[in-house]
C-alpha cells in the first residue's frame, strides 16, 4: 500500500473541508471495496482517505410514500437487499445489489460506492436508471442533485467535481402499476462482471403501457438510458410485436466492444434478449401475475 | 504530483478495538489495513493474505456482526469495532462445531482458505440456521479454494448446520428437563 493517511469526518461539512484541505490526492473511503484496491495498486495517487461512514446523512436507508426511498451513499448493500419496502417496491434495486461481489463484498459495498466508480459495467446503476433516481452530491461548491441517468460521462468518469461526493440516492415511490426487473448475464452463476445487463421499470394501465424506462449496461463507454426502446413501448398495447420492437432499438443503441467477457456481436445479441425478458418480467409484476422479491 | 515525487505521509495511529471479545490497542500505521494490522501488529495470522484485492476470501473475519474482507477494511476504520477472526471461534480446547465439521468432512486440504471459510460459514449460519445448499454456495462464493472442489465444504456446513439445531434441541430439551 502507498503511504495514506486516514482520517474521519463527523459531518458533511467536515467532510467537504478535508476534501478540500486534501486536494487532488483525498478520496471519500466508504465501503472501500474499490478504492482500497485502486491505492493498493497505485492505479490512484491516493494520500488520503476521508471516511464518511461516521456521518448519519450517508448511512440513511428509508422509505415513506411521500419521499419515496432515500438510500445513503454508504449505507452496505446487504441492508438495501434486506429492507422490506426496497424487496417489495424496488425489486430491481435488490435483484442488481445482491450480485455485486460476494457476501463480504456486499457487507462494505454501496450504491453509491457503485455509481462513483462510473464502471461502464456497474450492476447497479442501469437498476436505479430505471427507478429514476437522483444522487444527492455535495462539495466546495455547496449541494446539488444529478439524475443517476446522467451521472456517468464514460468509463470511470462522472459529473462529480473536484472535492464532491455522493451523500445519498433518492427514487420516487412507484406509481399504481409499477413493475421493475433487472438482469445481467454471466456465464457463471455468482462474482462474475456482467457481459451485458438490463434494466425496465414500466407503469401499465389494463394492456397499455403509460410509462417505460429501459437502460442497458456493460454495452457502451457509460451505461445508458434507452430513449428509443423505451418510446416503442409507451402509449401502446403490450404485446409481441411492441416487446419485439422495444428489443431491437435495444441492440440498434448498443455500442459495445469486443474483450474477454464478450464480443460486440454477442453483447448487441444479449441486449436484445435481455430487453425483452426484463419487459416480461417487469410487465408481470406490474399485473401482480409474479410476485416482487 | 506524482507518487514519486509526493512525500511519504503515512501516520503513527492508535487503534483500540475488541478483537475475539478482548479490548485491544495497538499502534498502526495509517497505511494498515485491517489484515496487516491482525498479522503484523497483533501477531494473529490466522487470517489469511490470498489475493489481497477482495476476490479470495482468505481473510475473511466478522466486523461489527457482518462477513467482511479485512484486507479491503483500513485499519483506521477499526477504531471501535468489535472483530471476530477465526482465532476467536475455538473455546480452549474445544473446537466451534464448523471447525469439528470441516475436519470430519475432510473439507480442508493446504489449509489456506480454510480461515475465510470458517467465518463466512459462521456468519451464514448466524443468518439462517438451515440454509439450502444453492444458499450456502452462493453465500460462501466469494471464498475460493483450490483444493477441495467445494463439495467437502458444503457437506461440513450442512452437518455444522444440523449439529447447530441439534444442540439447540438438546438445549431446550434440557431446559424443559
Amino acid at each position: 500500500m502507498q503511504a495514506v493517511r486516514y482520517a474521519r469526518a463527523a459531518s458533511l461539512d467536515e467532510a467537504v473541508q478535508m476534501l478540500r484541505d486534501g486536494g487532488d490526492v483525498a478520496r471519500v473511503l466508504a465501503g472501500g471495496t474499490d478504492v482500497i484496491v485502486l491505492a493498493r495498486e497505485r492505479r490512484r495517487d491516493i494520500d488520503l482517505f476521508v471516511d464518511i461512514k461516521h456521518i448519519p446523512d450517508v448511512m440513511v436507508l428509508s422509505f415513506n410514500e411521500a419521499d419515496g426511498l432515500t438510500v445513503g451513499a454508504a449505507t452496505p448493500l446487504y441492508q438495501v437487499y434486506a429492507h422490506p419496502d426496497v424487496r417489495q417496491r424496488y425489486p430491481a434495486l435488490v435483484e442488481a445489489s445482491r450480485v455485486i461481489g460476494g457476501t463480504a463484498i456486499q457487507g462494505r459495498a454501496s450504491l453509491g460506492g457503485n455509481l462513483a466508480n462510473a464502471s461502464p459495467a456497474a450492476d447497479s446503476i442501469p437498476a436505479m436508471m430505471v427507478l429514476d433516481g437522483v444522487a444527492n452530491l455535495v462539495g466546495p461548491q455547496g449541494a446539488r442533485q444529478v439524475r443517476v441517468a446522467e451521472f456517468c460521462t464514460g468509463p470511470g468518469r462522472s459529473v462529480l467535481e473536484a472535492g464532491e461526493f455522493i451523500v445519498s440516492l433518492q427514487f420516487p415511490t412507484p406509481p399504481a402499476g409499477s413493475g421493475f426487473a433487472w438482469e445481467r448475464f454471466i456465464p457463471r452463476n455468482e462474482m462474475d462482471i456482467a457481459v451485458v445487463n438490463v434494466g425496465v421499470s414500466l407503469v401499465l394501465d389494463g394492456d397499455v403501457v403509460q410509462e417505460a424506462r429501459i437502460a442497458l449496461g456493460a454495452a457502451a463507454p457509460t451505461p445508458l438510458l434507452l430513449e428509443d426502446a423505451a418510446q416503442a413501448l409507451v402509449g401502446r398495447r403490450l404485446d409481441d410485436d411492441t416487446i419485439a420492437a422495444a428489443a431491437a432499438a435495444a441492440k440498434e443503441a448498443a455500442q459495445p466492444i469486443s474483450d474477454m467477457r464478450g464480443s460486440i456481436k454477442q453483447r448487441k445479441h444479449l441486449a436484445a434478449v435481455l430487453t425483452e425478458r426484463m419487459i416480461r418480467k417487469a410487465a408481470a409484476r406490474a399485473r401482480g401475475e409474479e410476485a416482487a422479491l | 504530483m506524482t507518487t514519486e515525487q509526493r512525500p511519504a505521509t503515512d501516520e503513527r495511529i492508535v487503534v483500540t478495538a475488541t478483537i475475539n471479545g478482548e479490548e485491544r490497542q495497538w499502534l498502526s500505521s495509517s497505511r494498515d489495513s485491517l489484515l496487516e494490522a491482525l498479522r503484523e501488529r497483533l501477531g494473529m495470522t490466522g487470517a489469511k493474505e490470498g489475493c489481497n484485492n477482495g476476490n479470495c476470501g482468505a481473510c475473511a473475519v466478522i466486523m461489527d456482526g457482518r462477513l467482511v474482507n479485512s484486507c479491503l477494511v483500513m485499519a483506521g476504520e477499526v477504531d471501535g469495532a468489535d472483530v471476530t477472526t477465526v482465532e476467536g471461534l475455538a473455546q480452549g480446547e474445544s473446537l466451534h462445531p464448523l471447525q469439528r465439521a470441516y475436519l470430519e468432512e475432510a473439507a480442508l486440504q493446504c489449509g489456506i482458505c480454510t480461515p475465510g471459510f470458517l467465518m463466512a460459514s459462521k456468519a451464514l449460519l448466524a443468518e439462517k440456521k438451515d440454509p439450502t445448499e444453492e444458499e450456502i454456495r452462493f453465500w460462501l462464493a466469494g471464498n475460493l479454494c483450490r483444493c477441495t472442489g467445494y463439495d467437502k465444504i458444503i457437506r461440513a456446513v450442512q452437518q455444522a448446520a444440523g449439529q447447530v439445531a441439534g444442540a439447540q434441541v438438546a438445549d431446550a430439551q434440557t431446559k424443559e428437563a
